[in-house]
């Protein structure tokens, strides 16, 4: 009793900053995210030597990089998830407005890496994909939007947001980045969906995704060719979702172990998009399931905190930051088992990739922040999820 | 400017009467209305999270269920891979009845380019064009030109050949091994063994499929493991069918045939001693089959095994056996031999011969009456014949291993098998089946009456129990008869000194395609035993459209154009296959106890 009247009125002013924050934040999704880091290190010990070797830098540069990424991105999740809603809700803005800036710009001080779209800036000694960071600021900029128009004569945040998806999508899809572009748009019909848009229009929205598909498919050479990859009932063994599957089926349920598989010396892509398949091929299916499990975690703790969230800017803030972190992993996993058409998207936390990696970190610490216990408006609604 | 709503006046009134702050109230009822809003949108917040979190799950559980059953089962292209990795070129050798080698396999080397890992396409097709002087180089480079990265260059090329493009030092050209069937022989039993060729294929290696012949119908056996060390042994004699083709060959040039076939077959077993058609063609390189025009004026055309004809007089023996064995008569029963008419079918002797009132039953056969058949055939009737012939194996394909013949389908009568059919099948027409029918039935009709199974295998395909199909008595009768046909007969050009040939011939004039009959174009054949005493061989040869001008007048008849070359066949093969001749002069009768003396084998 004494706990529920203390929770229900809150912290008290005077409680020092961290001993609040590791009472109010979500340690076992915490722990998910670092052993998912872990699992990455793991994978990326098997995955990576061989492209190293490739390109004459030390056996395991990559897993070095990786580690130190992983160092920084794990500080920026902490970081970001000591932050309150509203202090969130205004660097997430301005970052929003940043990184829209550095996309729009891509075209002209951008590079493409030889990879046939332009999505990187280059500092030299690394490089940043702007559109990793937009992800999670567009998300926290819609919920800001979309809460907004829930007060008595707020904006029209709804339709405004939508049109910057619908803006954001297209500049995307014109790098060409599919990947991120169905990220963006999925993000933000799930907020949409949460807000309260009419079951009509989420049938209307249905369609009209499912005929940008088709207009991208018709219209776009890159695209098509994915797609015709994935509709052929005929797995080309020499593709790499052929070699994805083969090492899966490699693998069987305990794998071929650490360090003897193949799949990495055939695919460039293993210690990135195809990680999984590194994962299936060595450790067998007991990783992959161990590490779809911390997925699950992670994404049905923060919806089922978001539950009994009140506050209207919190919940849509934190459904787009899971769902976004979700649904990257779920196109990413379902690329490599082939159910759905290949496109590059790395798996959170796990693939190799230094913005990839920071930006997950930053939205995995937002999502945090969002889902740490905070006083609810009516005592009725914590009895009620406590019960 | 959004329009707000006006004050609820009455509570106002109602307030401010009671002493209480109006505006106080007011914000209030708002609060509450905001907060019951925001309750109702939780609430369908909260359905719709839970919609989301049951989505994610069955996602990641969809993805889940996918990679267990991908980790647990293979693929059909993986299995397939994994069974083409295994290409087996071995392949059995063939071998005639004493051994000797039909066909064999030999290593060649097929020349395969990877145009896109060349150094130097250019030089490449030149060089290619150096060595095989019937590729062009214009040709190749265009051959060679991308998006290609796999073409073959060459098939079969000889060592030296191949060590020629091995000496180009092309990485982008590839030498495979292969296996390829030969057969040394060349042409002889061109038929029977058809020819094979290649199945699945991979750089290093080719399996080797038979494509028809025995190489197609025994193709599983050749191939199978556990054989690969024991040769198929056919029942073929090679110099017996190297005779036969020979002859065969010489005699159809010079009856000016356009075909002809000739069977030799083991009167006891039914195994092929020897098997010809012609004209032939080299299994090691067969020609294409042809895309229009008739199947069967093509080479690879069996019409031995294949050729479905109408053979004429050849067919009375059977009308003669059945009345023997029906008892209507005996050899020297006088049957009925005036002009006959069947409604209003003139039934006509050939060439409008009249043979008298009346011949006994061997002189129907030895004379070829076409009236007198039709009498025994009114006589015994449908039923009886068809079983004879169904018994004899005329109603269905032979079983003999090859595609050819098990395509070969008798035509007859299947529903109205009337009166008029069974006369005019009496003396051979309107019953259309193949040269190795016809050998196997005389075959069981001479040999003492028990049924052969036409066989290319060695040692014969057993009957188990024995089937006879006519008395021993009723065969006795039939061999002498035909020694009869022979020696007083119209088969005189076939008879051989010592051997004792019986037989009797067959012209049937060829139908035409569009309904009708030729007036001058026949099929001719002849049908042997030898010897007459006691079978042990049957010979049938077939001629397709012979003319042999003699003193002027064109010959067509098989006495003057079949039988002399089924006569040269054994004068020629009988001494191969271990019979001796018999001292002087054949027999008249042949049970009359004219001794046969056969070489032990």
């Amino acid at each position: 009793m004494t706990e529920m009247v203390y929770r229900a009125t809150g912290p008290t002013p005077g409680e020092a900053l961290l001993s609040r924050w590791w009472r109010t934040v979500d340690k076992v999704s915490l722990t998910a995210a670092l052993f998912l880091f872990l699992a990455g290190i793991l994978l990326g010990l098997a995955a990576s030597p061989p492209l190293a070797e490739r390109n004459d830098l030390p056996r395991f540069y990559y897993v070095w990089r990786q580690a130190q990424f992983g160092g920084l991105a794990l500080s920026a999740m902490l970081v970001v998830s000591f932050l309150t809603p509203d202090v969130l809700r205004r660097w997430a803005v301005v970052g929003f407005f940043c990184t829209f800036a550095a996309v729009l710009l891509l075209p002209v001080f951008g590079t493409d890496f030889g990879k046939g779209a332009v999505r990187w800036y280059s500092l030299g000694f690394t490089s940043l994909q702007p559109s990793e960071f937009l992800k999670p600021c567009f998300v926290v900029f819609t919920a800001w939007l979309m809460s907004a128009s829930f007060e008595r004569s707020g904006p029209p945040g709804i339709a405004i947001s939508f049109m910057v998806a619908v803006f954001l999508a297209l500049l995307l899809a014109l790098q060409p980045d599919f990947g991120q572009a169905a990220l963006i748009t999925g993000s933000w019909a799930m907020m949409y969906f949460v807000a309260g848009a009419p079951m009509i229009l989420i049938i209307l929205l249905a369609g009209l995704v499912f005929g940008a598909g088709s207009l991208a498919y018709q219209n776009s050479a890159h695209f098509r060719g994915r797609i015709d990859s994935y509709l052929s009932s005929e797995v080309d063994p020499t593709t790499q979702i052929g070699h994805a599957s083969s090492a899966i089926r490699e693998g069987g349920v305990f794998g071929v172990g650490a360090g003897g598989g193949e799949i990495k010396r055939t695919l460039p892509d293993a210690h990135t998009d195809f990680i999984i398949a590194v994962a299936a091929e060595e450790y067998g299916l007991v990783l992959c399931f161990v590490i779809i499990a911390l997925f699950l975690v992670i994404v049905l703790r923060a919806l089922a905190s978001l539950l009994r969230e009140r506050d209207a800017f919190v919940r849509l803030a934190g459904i787009g930051l899971a769902a976004g972190f979700g649904l990257q992993a779920l196109i990413n996993l379902g690329v490599t088992v082939r159910l759905l058409p290949a496109k590059g998207m790395t798996l959170p936390f796990v693939s190799y990739g230094g913005s990839s990696l920071l930006a997950i970190g930053i939205s995995l610490g937002m999502l945090l922040a969002l889902t740490r216990r905070r006083p609810q408006d009516e005592l009725e609604d914590v009895f009620g999820a406590d019960r | 400017m959004i329009r707000r709503p006006l004050r609820p006046l009455a509570r106002i009134i109602a307030a401010r009467e009671q002493g209480l702050d109006p505006d106080r109230k007011e914000a209030e009822a708002r609060l509450a209305k905001v907060q019951s809003k925001r309750k109702r949108e939780h609430q369908h917040a909260q359905f719709r999270i839970l919609l989301i979190a049951c989505m994610f799950l069955g996602g990641f559980g969809m993805i889940g269920l996918r990679m267990v059953v991908l980790a647990t089962t293979q693929t059909p292209a993986e299995i397939a891979a994994i069974e083409a990795k295994k290409i087996v070129s071995d392949r059995a050798d063939i071998v005639d009845r004493h051994g000797r080698i039909l066909a064999t396999n030999i290593t060649t080397t097929s020349i395969i380019a990877h145009p896109h890992q060349m150094i130097d396409r250019n030089a490449a097709a030149e060089g290619l064009a150096r060595i095989f002087p019937d590729l062009d180089p214009r040709v190749l480079k265009r051959r060679f030109a991308p998006p290609a990265k796999f073409l073959f260059v060459k098939r079969k090329v000889s060592p030296e050949k191949a060590q020629a493009v091995h000496d180009l030092g092309e990485p982008g050209l590839v030498l495979g091994k292969r296996e390829t069937r030969l057969y040394p022989n060349g042409k002889l039993a061109a038929h029977i063994l058809g020819g094979a060729g290649y199945g699945n294929e991979e750089i290093a290696a080719a399996e080797v499929v038979g494509r028809s012949g025995v190489e197609y119908w025994f193709d599983e056996r050749l191939r199978a493991q556990d054989t690969l060390g024991a040769p198929l042994e056919l029942s073929i004699d090679l110099t017996a069918q190297s005779i036969v083709e020979q002859v065969l060959y010489r005699g159809m040039t010079l009856m000016n045939a356009k075909g002809a076939s000739a069977v030799v077959m083991d009167a006891n077993t039914g195994e092929m001693v020897a098997m010809s058609s012609m004209p032939d063609f080299d299994p090691n390189n067969p020609p294409a089959a042809p895309k229009k025009g008739d199947p069967a004026d093509s080479p690879l055309f069996n019409q031995a095994a294949q050729g479905v004809y109408e053979l004429g007089s050849s067919y009375k023996l059977f009308t003669v056996a059945l009345a023997m064995e029906t008892g209507i008569a005996t050899p020297d029963t006088l049957i009925d031999t005036k002009p006959l008419r069947w409604g209003r079918f003139p039934i006509r002797e050939f060439d409008n011969h009249n043979y008298g009132p009346f011949q006994s039953l061997t002189n129907v056969l030895v004379k070829s009456s076409n009236v007198g058949s039709a009498r025994l055939a009114m006589e015994f009737g449908v039923e009886a014949q068809r079983a004879l012939l169904d018994d004899l194996g005329f109603l269905s394909p032979t079983l003999m291993e090859l595609p050819a013949a098990k395509s070969a389908a008798p035509i007859y009568p299947k529903k109205n098998w009337s009166e008029i059919s069974a006369i005019t099948i009496s003396y051979g027409h309107g019953l259309s089946a193949t040269p190795v029918h016809l050998a196997s039935a005389y075959a069981s009709l001479t040999n003492g009456g028990l049924l052969v199974q036409p066989t290319l295998m060695k040692g014969g395909a057993k009957i188990d129990p024995p089937r006879r199909v006519v008395s021993e008595k009723t065969s006795r009768s039939l061999r002498y008869m035909l020694r009869k046909v022979v020696t007083d007969g119209t088969a005189s050009l076939a008879d051989v000194e010592g051997y004792e040939v019986g037989g009797k011939t067959g012209t049937a004039v060829k139908p035409k395609p569009t309904g009708g009959y030729y007036a001058d174009r026949v099929i001719s054949n002849f049908a042997a035993i030898f010897p007459a005493q006691n079978p042990r061989y049957v010979v049938v040869v077939t001629l397709d459209e012979p003319q042999d001008i003699v003193a002027g007048k064109p010959k067509r008849t098989a006495g003057w154009t079949a039988a002399p070359i089924a006569g040269e066949i054994i004068r020629r093969i009988a001494p191969v296959l271990g019979l001796r001749p018999l001292s002087g002069r054949g027999t008249e009768r042949a049970d009359s106890g004219a001794i046969v003396t056969l070489a032990s084998q």
